[in-house]
């Protein structure tokens, strides 16, 4: 059954406070002329703020589909927005603390942090492919700008340049697939598609379809071979678009990657919360292939970079990898372990960005070089970043580790131990470069000895980011029950 | 009538031509035009299964793609302007300020 147009709109107010903020925004970059104010930063905050709580206290009863059927309203379309607002908060917060972006026109800037949101929020519930393809170039559109968004700057151009290009054939080579699988069907909704394809027969495009969908969404999420944009786009964006590039539209992407391959190619046997591939292309194989590849290059890449940007992007084209072993489990368990890791993944990812951030303003630099004597010269903010790398490698007690246990104990669980022995071997790898950038922190001697300033605001942010960190790798219980209840409503 | 093979083949002969425009050619411009080629092929693709089926859906998924290709050349084009501007070349091979 799906809900009409009108009555679809009281489980649609968190986009609709998005797109009257983005609205708003226009109206006061025409009409004011103080184009570096603070207000566009503070009137996205509070637009973004009303959208978590509207995504907070949204009517329950989830597994509806509105809009005729074009999205869906479950607890799996909730538990990302939820996820990429509260990461678009505190790119907001970073980006009002960064001199990088200090002296150019604000309200621009939040107006494509604000789309890119609004893409994310429909990527994540879409069910027909015409809103799949929709969303996806409303959540890339606003990217390629905020990329460039250091226009004059060479590196910021050139990255966002690679990202049109990389980005428009890509999602070029997806649609040309839905065109496969509409042409297969007759029909637009994925869950229609899906039931239609049981009964095909025609191997070859559907094959086809599911592996260009794959590069559409495989370039999403910066997954090997299609990843070769990222870390160009990495380094040559602003700070906190980059912080923003690597857990928005990746979670985005995991979502529909997601809602996608488990409704058109598989489908759910009851009461076990297992799927089964409905048709013959073994596309979980696909993936665990590529899975393993984008964590071993990723990690393998990472370890001779010097710019710490480009460091973290390899580092998180590796976590795209692990999560990607959640993906091809075809169980619930493994789709909890992901949403999980992207909790755990966003604190511990953007806290590191913060810090780069608050290196940059002090040092304009973002080479590893840069780093050397924050022990003495920052503490807090060293004690901070070396959590966080710590977290990101994956040791206990910290929340990192917890997400990759969920991640590693369903991989062995459904069997699939290669996967399981790849990924174990990388993570050595990734303590390494980790590893190198505390011990550079805290045992080489700074160019500059000076004390590096601290505002309040980081300080305070960088303890709100290091506490989940911290907590979550003792006590993470309740956002694992969360995941595995927006899981459960997967299926409509 | 000619029927709908005939179209799709036509489809991805389009798409064909617009991977290899992408993946051939140096020049931005060239690779920008060849990526509408590529979408063209796909619109050929859902025109012609839309009107094979009777159904209006392939037709407008159509002219959202004509929509979103407009709006990826407006904001591709700008950037090259950008780029050009402090490059002075549109040559993808010379985009080397980034690199592993």
């Amino acid at each position: 059954m799906f809900l009409g147009n009108l009555g679809s709109l009281r489980y649609f107010l968190p986009e609709i406070a998005v797109t009257a903020t983005i609205l708003l925004l226009v109206v006061l970059h025409v009409a004011s002329n103080r184009r570096t104010s603070a207000a566009p930063a503070l009137l996205s905050l509070l637009g973004v703020g009303t959208a978590i709580l509207l995504v907070g206290v949204s009517p329950a009863g989830g597994g509806k589909s509105i809009f005729e059927g074009m999205a869906a309203y479950d607890g799996f379309a909730v538990f990302f927005k939820g996820l990429t607002s509260l990461a678009t908060v505190v790119v907001i917060l970073m980006s009002m603390d960064s001199t990088e972006l200090a002296g150019r026109s604000q309200a621009e800037y939040y107006i494509f942090l604000l789309a890119t949101l609004l893409g994310m929020f429909l990527l994540s519930s879409a069910t027909d492919i015409v809103m799949v393809y929709l969303s996806l170039e409303l959540v890339s559109i606003p990217s390629y700008l905020l990329a460039g968004y250091l226009k004059g700057k060479e590196d910021s151009v050139e990255a966002a340049m690679k990202y049109v290009v990389y980005g428009a054939t890509a999602s070029g080579v997806m649609i040309y697939g839905f065109s496969l699988l509409f042409g297969l069907t007759g029909s637009t909704q994925i869950a229609e598609i899906g039931r239609s394809l049981v009964a095909g027969k025609a191997t070859l495009p559907m094959l086809l379809a599911a592996v260009m969908a794959a590069v559409g969404f495989g370039y999403k999420i910066a997954a090997v071979p299609f990843h070769m944009w990222s870390p160009d786009v990495y380094e040559g964006a602003p700070t906190p678009a980059t912080a923003f590039f690597s857990i928005g539209p990746k979670a985005a992407g995991f979502a529909v990657l997601v809602r996608f391959y488990y409704t058109v190619f598989a489908s759910p046997t009851p009461g076990t919360g297992i799927w089964h591939l409905t048709t013959s292309v073994d596309w979980p194989l696909l993936f665990a292939v590529l899975s393993a590849l984008t964590m071993t290059v990723g990690n393998l890449v990472a370890v001779k970079q010097n710019n710490v940007k480009r460091l973290l992007a390899y580092s998180s084209i590796a976590h795209a990898g692990y999560m990607l072993m959640g993906f091809v489990l075809l169980s619930s368990a493994g789709i909890e372990a992901i949403l999980f890791y992207l909790v755990v993944y966003l604190f511990m990812n953007l806290g590191a960005f913060y810090v780069v951030v608050l290196v940059g303003n002090g040092t304009k630099g973002e080479d590893i070089a840069d780093f050397s004597g924050l022990g003495s010269r920052a503490p807090f903010a060293a004690v901070s970043l070396a959590v966080f790398l710590f977290a990101l490698t994956g040791i206990p007690p910290f929340s990192g580790f917890i997400g990759k246990l969920y991640l590693f104990a369903e991989v062995i669980h459904r069997g699939v131990y290669w996967l399981a022995v790849v990924a174990a071997l990388n993570s050595v790898v990734s303590l390494y470069y980790y590893a190198r950038i505390v011990k550079v922190m805290f045992l080489e001697e700074p160019k500059d000895t000076a004390a590096l300033p601290v505002p309040a605001v980081t300080r305070a942010m960088l303890v709100l980011l290091v506490a989940p960190t911290l907590i979550l790798g003792v006590y993470w219980e309740p956002v694992a029950r969360i995941a595995s209840n927006s899981v459960k409503m997967l299926a409509f | 009538m000619i029927e709908p093979p005939a179209y799709l083949l036509l489809s991805a002969i389009l798409f064909g031509i617009g991977v290899v425009g992408v993946v051939a050619r140096r020049n931005i411009l060239i690779i920008l035009m060849s990526v509408e080629v590529m979408l063209n092929g796909v619109n050929v693709a859902f025109v012609a299964v839309g009107s094979y089926l009777g159904d209006a859906t392939g037709g407008i998924f159509a002219f959202m793609v004509m929509t979103v290709a407009a709006a990826e050349a407006a904001v591709g084009l700008a950037l090259l302007i950008a780029l050009y501007r402090i490059r002075e070349t549109i040559d993808i091979t010379e985009l080397k300020v980034l690199k592993w």
